[in-house]
């Protein structure tokens, strides 16, 4: 399933206002927020809260893992498929 | 005949000797072996020094947690050169102090990272070699290491502190400052050559740094990892590698605690947990000990101009929870009031430090330096004025207070920003706490705390400040209480003060 435009708009807006996305960067772009220096591990937490809170989803250990969190891509596929 | 290790990369020669073949680091993608680690630091030294790196010039390697910046660092100090290890995630008005700080003649650097290409403009470079090119492949691919020019006196790495208060400041390490620490601290923990070393903490972290230094010096393995965002990840990892040391900060130790699966995973591999950078929380402590029951765990505390002071033994956990212990091996401490005369058990004055890890001094800062070196005992040495309030108890147990800088004065009192985080911290529902002093025309300074509440706990700042004035005297309570999310931190996980108003 394709991802709405809301939900990667919505956590483009927060990454983007959260953290330091450097100029040059374009966050749908890059494959791993890591490997740019975007989200450390306290990022990590604060964007676990943000979705949490923002998507009324619950996120588990098992699912806090790079291919739910590391990219625009991937975040906003797994916030639409936790939300069905 | 006794070999003397006189140069830290003495170290890697002497365990490379004695087992070739043993893994000195894992990481997610790589093994690297002692052999290995040998052959290609021989041959980057070489082409550092090809390229103009001399005696005592600095190498600032930037770089993830990697068997690159592993290389990197060897390589720097058998090129004589001095390693400047700087976090990943250095943003780039930062990284460009540090160059041009540290007048660096060489950078090392990933080729992901961020701002690589106009930091490569620094005005001393030499060279510049990034990682995962041909260019880097051909540096470290054969040669011979230069000719060894620098004795134990010289300088081996330079560690910028991550400026809490002001700008950053390099703290020179020699060769023997740092065989000293890391004698000391393996002799403490009894780390061996059959330790599997777990490492997320950053390289240039000296926490982190020291990790891969002692797995060198005892020819253990380093588990390396780039970082703690994914803790189910790593302690998947943890477990799959039968890592038996763990070194950590209260925050992962936090973030561990509050993991629903954390006990899903089989952790009684693990032989020694490390926490230093802050105190833990004496709850965390206790539920530290349910999720390691196999596992020793060490309170550590110092600071990166003599990288550590004290640790408490893991037997007197239980008896002096909030102690954060003696003397490390061959270091010696004591007390001294605002005269430098020493005081006796109990009473609260500024730590002295005195021992072969004490730093050179800050590099090409002398007026910082002066005001952290004084003169010792004995005629020419110097001794480390750490700046942190501690005191003593009657068997020679060391509690720390608060740093100098950070002490509040309200109401004509002092109030050590600790001792009110620890009584919020007691209260049930809040993760975490920074308190700070703030101008205020009545009190002189008030005090201020900035709180984070469990989001299942209905915690309101009147709520706090009621369960505060019950836990403390009322000069201590803070005016003013803030609920936050979170709290900035350092690239090193300490919590940023100087940021919060």
């Amino acid at each position: 399933m394709s991802s709405t435009p809301t939900t990667t708009t919505q956590l483009r807006e927060f990454v983007t206002a959260n953290f330091y996305v450097p100029a040059a960067v374009v966050l749908d772009d890059i494959p791993s927020f890591l490997d740019h220096g975007i989200l450390d591990s306290t990022g990590v937490l604060e964007l676990v809260t943000f979705i949490e809170g923002k998507f009324g989803i619950s996120v588990p250990d098992h699912e806090l893992v790079p291919s739910n969190f590391d990219s625009l891509a991937a975040l906003s596929a797994y916030v639409e498929r936790k939300r069905v | 005949m006794m070999r003397a290790c006189y140069l830290l990369h003495d170290l890697l020669a002497d365990t490379a000797r004695a087992c070739p073949d043993a893994i000195a680091v894992t990481t997610r993608s790589a093994t690297l072996r002692y052999r290995e680690l040998v052959r290609r630091s021989d041959a980057l030294a070489r082409t550092l020094a090809d390229a103009g790196v001399e005696r005592g010039d600095r190498v600032v390697i930037f770089a993830d947690n990697g068997i690159d910046a592993v290389v990197a660092f060897w390589a720097t100090l058998k090129a004589n050169a001095v390693a400047v290890v700087v976090h990943p995630q250095t943003k780039p008005s930062k990284l460009d102090y540090l160059l041009a700080d540290s007048r660096a003649r060489a950078l090392i650097a990933n080729p992901h990272l961020p701002y690589v290409e106009s930091a490569a403009h620094a005005a001393h470079l030499r060279i510049v070699l990034v990682t995962g090119t041909a260019a880097w492949g051909t540096a470290q691919a054969a040669g011979v290491a230069p000719v060894r020019r620098c004795i134990d006196l010289d300088l081996a790495a330079i560690i910028y502190t991550s400026g809490s208060t002001g700008e950053p400041k390099g703290v020179m390490l020699t060769h023997r400052n740092m065989i000293a620490a890391v004698s000391s601290i393996s002799e403490y923990l009894e780390v061996r050559s059959d330790d599997v070393i777990l490492c997320v903490l950053p390289l240039a972290f000296d926490y982190g740094l020291y990790q891969m230094i002692m797995a060198v010096g005892a020819g253990a393995r380093l588990v390396l990892e780039r970082s703690f965002a994914f803790p189910a990840e790593t302690l998947a990892l943890v477990a799959a590698e039968r890592v038996t040391g763990f070194p950590g900060v209260p925050t992962m130790f936090a973030t561990m605690l509050a993991m629903k699966s954390a006990a899903s995973f089989d952790l009684t591999s693990i032989r020694y947990v490390t926490n230093t950078a802050a105190a833990l929380p004496v709850k965390h402590v206790l539920a530290l000990r349910e999720l390691f029951p196999a596992a020793k765990i060490f309170s550590m505390y110092g600071l990166t101009e003599c990288k550590r002071c004290t640790y408490l033994p893991p037997d007197d956990l239980v008896r002096k929870p909030d102690s954060v212990g003696i003397a490390i091996p061959n270091t010696e401490l004591w007390i001294v009031d605002d005269e430098d005369r020493r005081l006796p058990p109990g009473q609260v004055g500024q730590l002295v430090i005195r021992g072969a890890t004490v730093m050179r001094g800050y590099w090409d800062k002398p007026e910082a330096t002066a005001k952290k070196l004084r003169p010792g005992p004995l005629p020419g040495e110097v001794v480390l004025y750490t700046g942190d309030l501690c005191r003593l108890d009657d068997e020679g147990y060391l509690y720390f207070v608060a740093r100098m800088d950070d002490v509040i004065k309200s109401r004509g009192e002092k109030v050590a920003p600790k001792a009110v985080e620890a009584a919020i911290l007691d209260i049930p529902g809040v993760r975490e706490v920074a308190v700070i002093g703030v101008p205020d025309e009545l009190l002189g300074q008030a005090v201020k705390a900035f709180v984070v509440v469990d989001p299942e706990v209905p915690l309101d700042p009147a709520t706090i400040q009621r369960e505060c004035r019950a836990r403390l005297e009322s000069f201590m309570v803070p005016s003013q209480i803030v609920l936050r999310d979170s709290l900035p931190r350092s690239g090193n996980g300490k919590i940023q003060k100087t940021e919060l108003v």
